[in-house]
């Protein structure tokens, strides 16, 4: 009975419902390569999910990760170009870290000076894309310059399939990343005061602080681990698509925020989580590529986008109301 | 000489210029139940804040166990076993019971990791210490106001306490589980543990205390055991003057009797309440009580369009209304004052002209454009005509007393031309001396300008004294009408009490 009333239950239920429908609508859907290649559409958006799941539980919110996800990415691989260096570990190292430092700078303004999350995150976005594009550069990095580690990496199968025309097609290793930093995620939030204390903030600030939580760590904390996880999934992306685009990320937020709150974690903050939220991504991926196989226009999808956001929101903080009541 | 366990010696405390306490001394004694009564707006909160370390006093000294305690913070005051239990309990909402009452032991311990298995084991002991059922696993947003209570008293009694402090515990309690607050805090005092109980309702105070010390503005006033004040001389204490308490006496006008300001016939709102017929003639005020779910609410909420489906009639002034919106409410005359004032009623950011004038902009937009001479001095005229203390009627209302905020309330719905007012609870959370004036308003309202007035209540002295007649209801029935005249505090409540 408790599992029923899970948010998470329901969602898996609707999930369940949405991929019986798409296939009937569309046999293909049920293809393993078609969902293969929706697992790899999963990781990019899902690892950037986690942080938003964190900032929104702590009842913020946070615009800036792509902006900051394209500057990691951009900096990093401008980076090993003029450096001439290829590698994978320490390009992601690096890529994590810049994101870490650009969360920071939200972490600073949201703290010291009591920003509104959204006002803050807006602000530092249009800096580090407007930063990017002014002095970085505004040319595009395609297959041919580069860096050829990163996309071998990013080429690792864990399944690969031979199909009857003999072509091959296989399930990426990015996804064990998606599910390792899932996984890291459920730990610190369930299991360490950091992550309780995201709640506790997101649930009620002053009863946090006159607890006695450190809300300076507790704030800097999330809004470092959302930039960081959104530098890291920025400079993967690149790897996986063969291409750094000064201009990429654009409109993700949207995108990514639908996920989460479509998986459950409420934009009021103190509640949400990552099982909720990697089904919300699985979601909203799929509705997308659905869209996409059914020959639906890219701006129609944007209709479909701000539609689950609503009708997402709507619902969980219909929720929430109820169990005020 | 002291043989307290914190005492307050001239305790003096300025913010900004205006002196909130002035030579404000208090004794609590080591295990007794002692109350600091006191308006609001006295100084009481300042008081609880002085003793538990949030502020620190700008002249004067605390002194524990006889000794000075110079500097105290906040985690010093919860060290020598002070705990308040302020009025929003501070509890995380989303969290579990065991968590919220685990939090500040993992806090203190500073923990980075947490152990689930411990959390449930310290909630455990928490929640058997206090001796009460509670639901672990329960997130507390879903608990009612008394369960909410309950987790705060468990965790305060956590850490070792000496002295619980209770902000107002009682605000949003009903009777019984007034009753049950009560017997566990004998309890807690039964094992040595001092309680102060700050309040503002005398009925509860003389019930509970030991000892009662009485704040008014920043100083005591008084100070003695409880078998030493009535609830004249408390309130003297409290507001400096004395209220006069009358009870109201309606006189039908000779001849036949008038028609009925607000007639209902067997009305019933499915589910909630069933076949209910009243009559509220002009000038009457009827109160109506019953224990929460009894459908008074619903009641209320049908009369004022809120409840569409409901069946029966309701005739205004003989008319019959059909009340399918609160917009045909209101054009029928109809007022309504909500339960909870604060998030109900007002908009608390926004001025007390435009909260005043929020039902009105219908009838003051000409054309689309309002009149705003007319809308001033309709303004005008209200804050005068209910004494409401403020310079400007531009202020926001959070800046008003609860008291002021309410008369706010009644001078929207007076603007409208009401017939019938419908008040749920008029005076909860409001300081004596305000709700001695809200009252005499109410009498006012209905014995010279002919409203019908229903007074929905859970304060029994309080409908005996200003209500003609007394409706009692049960499960969704009316189950007796009393003339006030005939009944006593206690006749009602004990009625009340075989209600369950």
């Amino acid at each position: 009975m408790a599992l029923l009333r899970r948010s998470e239950t329901v969602i898996a239920g609707i999930l369940l419902l949405a991929m019986v429908l798409i296939g009937t609508i569309n046999p293909a859907f049920w293809q393993l390569d078609n969902l293969f290649s929706l697992m790899r559409s999963n990781v990019i958006i899902g690892i950037m999910a986690l942080g938003v799941l964190l900032v929104l539980i702590s009842g913020g919110i946070d615009v800036s990760f792509p902006a900051f996800a394209v500057a990691a990415m951009y900096l990093t691989i401008k980076g090993m170009l003029a450096l001439g260096y290829n590698g994978v570990v320490l390009p992601l190292l690096a890529a994590t870290l810049m994101g870490l430092l650009l969360g920071a700078v939200n972490g600073f303004f949201v703290y010291k000076f009591r920003m509104i999350p959204l006002i803050v995150t807006l602000g530092t976005s249009a800096m580090v894309r407007g930063f990017l594009l002014g002095v970085v550069g505004t040319s595009m990095i395609n297959i041919n310059k580069m860096p050829t580690a990163l996309i071998d990496f990013a080429r690792t199968d864990v399944i690969s399939v031979t199909k009857a025309d003999g072509t091959t097609y296989g399930l990426t290793a990015m996804v064990l990343i998606y599910l390792g930093l899932a996984v890291a995620m459920h730990l610190v939030l369930r299991y360490t005061m950091i992550g309780r204390s995201a709640y506790a903030l997101g649930g009620d600030p002053e009863a946090a602080r006159r607890a006695g939580f450190d809300l300076r760590k507790t704030i800097f904390f999330i809004y470092c681990v959302a930039g960081a996880l959104a530098g890291f999934a920025g400079l993967l992306h690149s790897g996986m698509i063969w291409l750094a685009n000064p201009r990429d990320f654009v409109g993700l937020e949207l995108d990514v925020i639908a996920a989460v709150v479509l998986g459950g974690a409420s934009i009021f903050g103190g509640r949400g989580s990552v099982l909720g939220t990697m089904l919300g991504v699985f979601m909203l991926v799929m509705v997308k590529n659905s869209l996409i196989i059914m020959k639906v226009d890219t701006t129609w999808q944007l209709v479909a986008v701000g539609l689950i956001v609503i009708v997402a929101t709507a619902l969980s903080a219909w929720r929430d109301r109820r169990r005020m009541a | 000489m002291s043989d307290g366990f914190i005492e307050l010696r001239n305790i003096r405390k300025v913010f900004s210029g205006v002196v909130a306490l002035d030579a404000m001394s208090l004794v609590i004694k080591p295990g007794e139940i002692h109350c600091l009564a006191g308006e609001n707006g006295s100084g009481k909160s300042t008081v609880i804040k002085i003793m538990s370390g949030v502020y620190q006093p700008d002249g004067g000294e605390m002194l524990i166990d006889g000794k000075p305690v110079p500097g105290m913070t906040p985690i010093g005051a919860i060290a020598h076993g002070v705990q308040v239990i302020y009025q929003d309990f501070s509890l995380f909402g989303n969290l579990t019971v065991a968590e919220n009452l685990a939090m500040n032991v993992h806090l203190g311990e500073k923990r980075r990791l947490m152990n689930w298995r411990r959390t449930r084991a310290i909630a455990r002991e928490a929640v058997d210490r206090l001796g009460v059922e509670l639901d672990l696993d329960a997130e507390v947003a879903s608990l009612p106001t008394a369960g909410k209570q309950l987790v705060a008293i468990a965790r305060a009694l956590m850490s070792d306490a000496r002295l619980i402090i209770m902000d107002e515990p009682t605000t949003a309690l009903t009777r019984k589980e007034v009753e049950t607050l009560f017997r566990i805090v004998r309890d807690i005092q039964a094992r040595g543990i001092a309680i102060l109980f700050v309040s503002h309702k005398m009925r509860e105070m003389l019930e509970i205390s030991e000892r009662i010390t009485v704040i008014r503005n920043g100083r005591k006033v008084a100070e003695g055991p409880t078998g030493d004040f009535d609830e004249a001389s408390i309130t003297r204490h409290m507001t400096g003057s004395d209220i006069l308490s009358e009870p109201y006496v309606w006189t039908p006008p000779p001849g036949p009797p008038p028609v009925p300001r607000l007639e209902i016939r067997g009305l019933t709102v499915p589910g909630k309440c069933e076949r209910l017929s009243l009559a509220i003639r002009p000038g009457e005020i009827v109160g109506l009580s019953g224990l929460l779910g009894s459908g008074r609410t619903d009641l209320a909420l049908a009369l004022f369009g809120m409840v569409p489906r409901y069946e029966g009639e309701i005739l205004i002034d003989g008319a019959p209304v059909r009340m399918r919106s609160t917009q045909e409410a209101i054009d029928a005359g109809i007022a309504y004052v909500p339960e909870d004032r604060l998030t109900e009623g007002l908009f608390l950011p926004q001025s007390i002209k435009r909260n005043m004038l929020a039902t009105s902009y219908e009838r003051l937009a000409r054309k689309l454009v309002i009149d705003r001479d007319r809308a001033e001095e309709m303004t005008q005229g209200m804050v005068r005509a209910m004494q409401i203390a403020t310079p400007t009627a531009e202020k926001p209302v959070m800046q008003l007393s609860g008291g002021n905020q309410q008369r706010v309330v009644l001078a929207r719905w007076l603007l409208t031309d009401a017939r019938v007012l419908i008040l749920n609870g008029p005076t909860v959370g409001v300081d004596v001396g305000s709700k001695a004036e809200i009252h005499a308003k109410i009498r006012e309202l209905a014995q010279h300008h002919g409203l019908a007035v229903l007074m929905i209540s859970d304060d029994v002295p309080e409908l005996v004294q200003n209500c003609n007649r007394i409706v009692l209801m049960h499960r969704g029935r009316f189950i007796e009408d009393l003339p006030a005249a005939d009944v006593t505090e206690e006749t009602v409540s004990d009625r009340l009490k075989t209600f369950t």
